[in-house]
């Protein structure tokens, strides 16, 4: 790999093979994304709020098809369930966050001129783009997009002729996230690859900052789990388009018996859980490396207990194969296949205890600096307890049927897998901004951010848990239908107005974003006094990443605040004094 | 040709071998939680899965050969060819037990299938495009092979192509006992 070779605008910018732009690439696609997938929630929000009320705002967005009058249609209500699900879990906290932090830190944090393939990384990336382009054409095919939940469960997704969305919308669903697949897959072997590999000398496995470990671990459960949900789809192709039987049977439809007959939609939910669950850790593990790594810097401590945190997430990985039951308790399973599987998923409780008391243990008397990513890590650490708490609850099979399918669950994996996993991803951009463009994104609008959003998270996620103790269900279109919910309504206005709140807070974060790009102050080549490699590599990016030689490191990235030490932070290529041992 | 390379590009096989390993893992156990229910017919495996079978272990073998010649020093040529003849006859096979599965009434779709014929054929012809990945692979080797672009000390493509099918091979074997079984 050359050091830094002369670049046209298209290699530099389109066709990039550098892993960094790369990186930019998937950041930059993902925040699209993730602004489509949020003015979603919002708009469902709105319906559930105020059912069956008009809004213009509907109407300019969804046109007259789909809000007549300004009223969101039901089918179109589905559809948009199903599209924010699909967005946020694998667009935004699957690609966005692992491609942009995979594809970023890897090189930079483990000493290498770049990824193992920057072909198959760029291929990547490009599997990714022709998904994005196919997903956001179903929005706009005749009869909607998909709308059998992100989940995609037969019969809805396995019948063209079911509702409006079980059409071209669930055929470009499936294609989409088939391209998706493989890049996902692409990616992740290379970044496995080029952890194993490339590392420069004296970077141990036992060296390595834990964003590395978490991201290596989760490019496994990638590469072991994706497939089984290729193969769910592909079963589900061959139902809907020739006709075969995997997944259903005994069908009725307008009075006319379908010729399925033997098939069975449970078995779609095991093939479809079988990677669902390990893609709850495959979002949420990146997000565990990075607020290690951001909380290390800031409390100027050693991150607490570093083999436990590895063979943690070593645990949750291994464990999260082996607990997809606990989705499907209420499909008719076996009472005591359902406490297996619920002795196994509370078994995930350990190492998320050891986690969560190593994150504790690392803020406890540290020196900490308030930065934005500080705020969003210990965000991560307040959503990471509150939403693994009443995991306790759905995990217990006994417990889990009454709340089922019910707002109690939406509340639960908001908070524990979609907000600890933005916050990480928050608190990786704010960190990582200065090594990306070379300046620092505005602190003050940082601040206004995280607070309004960790305050309007909870406003909407929090009241959820009532909701579904209430026995109020999920994906239902609207709940004036049924008098016993009526004295919920204040709660969903409640929701829908922190839903908007935290929306638009998120605008100050583009803003933030793109002003900084232009800018923001000027960064310096080590801004956070950070031990770890990427802070060697010179502000100005350069393909190769060093300019000359890649540093040799000679000691693990934690040590902060080490005693005798000239500063509070002493860098990885900083050679051992005679006579010391490391750590 | 460096070590870090040839590591490089075996790990990056052995990681792709494990999930292809862990989608034939997921039909195989949807083979299994279905055919514990009612409606699952029986099949008699055709004969020409037998042929394929015996096929596709003679083509490893013979890469096995491949490889032991090449590190000698002589040219893998003529085995590499057997093993590419061997594998297109496997996709003959292959074809063939298809054409004797609906000779036999056994559908992939419509009236005269049932679930245990449509992932007989799914699963047959999930590994076939996969073999065809290797059929290509085998002809690039072939031509390289022929051009002399192998020695004792740069054999890499052929180590990889060898990795590949056998693993072919046995996920082949694997599928053919297990259908073997399951759809009885």
């Amino acid at each position: 790999m050359s050091d830094h070779h002369k670049e046209t605008f298209i290699s530099k910018y389109v066709f990039s093979l550098d892993h960094k732009m790369i990186a930019k690439q998937f950041l930059i696609t993902g925040m699209f994304m993730g602004i489509i997938g949020m003015l979603m929630s919002i708009m469902f929000r709105l319906q559930l709020s105020n059912p069956g009320e008009s809004f213009a705002v509907l109407e300019w967005f969804l046109g007259s098809k789909w809000a007549p009058g300004g009223i969101l249609d039901p089918n179109m209500y589905l559809s948009l369930v199903t599209m924010h699900g699909t967005i946020l879990v694998f667009w935004v906290l699957t690609a966005g966050l692992t491609g942009t932090f995979a594809n970023f830190l890897i090189p930079l944090q483990i000493g290498a001129r770049d990824m193992a393939s920057g072909f198959m990384n760029m291929l990547s990336y490009w599997f990714f783009f022709a998904a994005t382009i196919i997903l956001l054409c179903s929005l706009f095919v005749e009869t909607g997009p998909a709308s059998a939940g992100w989940t995609i469960y037969p019969p809805l997704s396995a019948l063209p002729q079911a509702i409006p969305g079980s059409g071209l919308g669930q055929d470009l669903w499936l294609v989409s996230i088939a391209l998706f697949i493989v890049s996902s897959l692409l990616g992740g072997l290379n970044y496995i690859v080029t952890i194993l590999n490339l590392r420069t000398k004296g970077m141990s496995m036992s060296r390595l900052p834990l964003t590395m470990w978490a991201i290596l671990i989760t490019a496994i459960l990638g590469v072991l789990s994706f497939p089984v949900l290729l193969a769910a789809a592909l079963l589900l192709i061959f139902d809907r388009s020739f006709g075969t039987s995997f997944y259903l049977s005994d069908i009725i439809i307008g009075g006319e018996a379908l010729h399925h007959t033997g098939g069975s939609p449970v078995l779609f939910e095991h093939l479809f859980w079988f990677l669902g669950h390990p893609e709850v850790y495959i979002i949420l593990l990146p997000s565990l490396g990075i607020v290690s790594e951001v909380m290390s810097v800031n409390t100027r401590k050693p991150i607490f207990g570093y083999k436990a945190m590895v063979g943690a997430m070593l645990a949750i990985a291994f464990l999260s194969f082996i607990v997809w039951g606990h989705h499907m308790f209420i499909t008719g399973m076996d009472p005591f296949l359902g406490s297996v599987f619920t002795f196994t998923t509370l078994l995930i409780a350990i190492p998320s205890a050891v986690k969560v008391f190593n994150y504790l243990a690392t803020l406890w008397k540290g020196s900490i600096r308030f930065t934005p990513a500080m705020l969003f890590t210990i965000g991560f650490v307040s959503t990471f307890i509150t939403g693994g708490l009443t995991g306790l609850i759905l995990g217990d099979s006994a417990l889990d049927i009454n709340v089922h399918d019910t707002y109690f669950v939406v509340g639960h994996f908001h908070i524990v897998m979609g907000l600890s996993a933005i916050y990480g991803m928050f608190s990786g951009v704010y960190h990582w901004f200065p090594k990306m463009y070379g300046r620092m994104m505005n602190k003050k609008l940082g601040y206004l951010h995280f607070w309004v959003t960790f305050i309007a998270a909870y406003g909407v996620f929090f009241p959820m848990h009532f909701l579904g103790l209430a026995g109020l269900p999920r994906r239902y279109y609207t709940n004036s239908a049924f008098p016993m919910f009526d004295n919920l309504t204040d709660i969903n206005s409640i929701i829908t107005f922190f839903a908007i709140v935290g929306g638009l807070v998120q605008l100050v974060f583009v803003f933030n974003f793109f002003y900084s790009i232009f800018k923001g102050t000027k960064a310096s080549e080590n801004p956070w006094e950070s031990n770890t490699l990427e802070w060697t590599t010179p502000v100005e990016r350069i393909h190769g990443n060093w300019p000359g030689e890649i540093p040799t490191v000679h000691r693990w990235p934690y040590d902060y605040s080490k005693p005798g030490a000239d500063k509070d932070f002493v860098m990885q290529t900083e050679p051992l004094k005679e006579g010391k041992t490391e750590h | 040709m460096s070590t870090s390379k040839n590591n490089t590009s075996k790990q990056l096989l052995w990681i792709a071998m494990a999930g292809i390993f862990m989608f034939f893992a997921g039909l195989t156990s949807a083979v299994i939680v279905r055919s514990a229910e009612h409606g699952w017919d029986s099949i008699d495996m055709p004969i020409w899965f037998w042929y394929s079978t015996a096929a596709i272990i003679l083509s490893s073998l013979l890469l096995i050969i491949a490889k032991w010649q090449v590190k000698k020093g002589n040219s893998p040529s003529i085995y590499v060819l057997g093993a590419l003849a061997l594998g297109l006859f496997f996709g003959y096979c292959q074809v063939k037990g298809w054409d004797q599965l609906t000779a036999m009434g056994m559908y992939f779709v419509g009236e005269g299938s049932n679930p245990s014929s449509s992932f007989l054929y799914v699963i047959t012809f999930a590994h076939l495009v996969h073999v065809i990945g290797g059929l290509v692979a085998l002809i690039i080797t072939s031509v390289k092979s022929l051009q002399s672009k192998y020695t004792k000390d740069n054999y890499l493509g052929i180590e990889l192509v060898s990795i590949y099918w056998h693993f072919l091979d046995v996920l082949w074997v694997y599928l053919f006992v297990f259908l073997l079984y399951s759809v009885k």
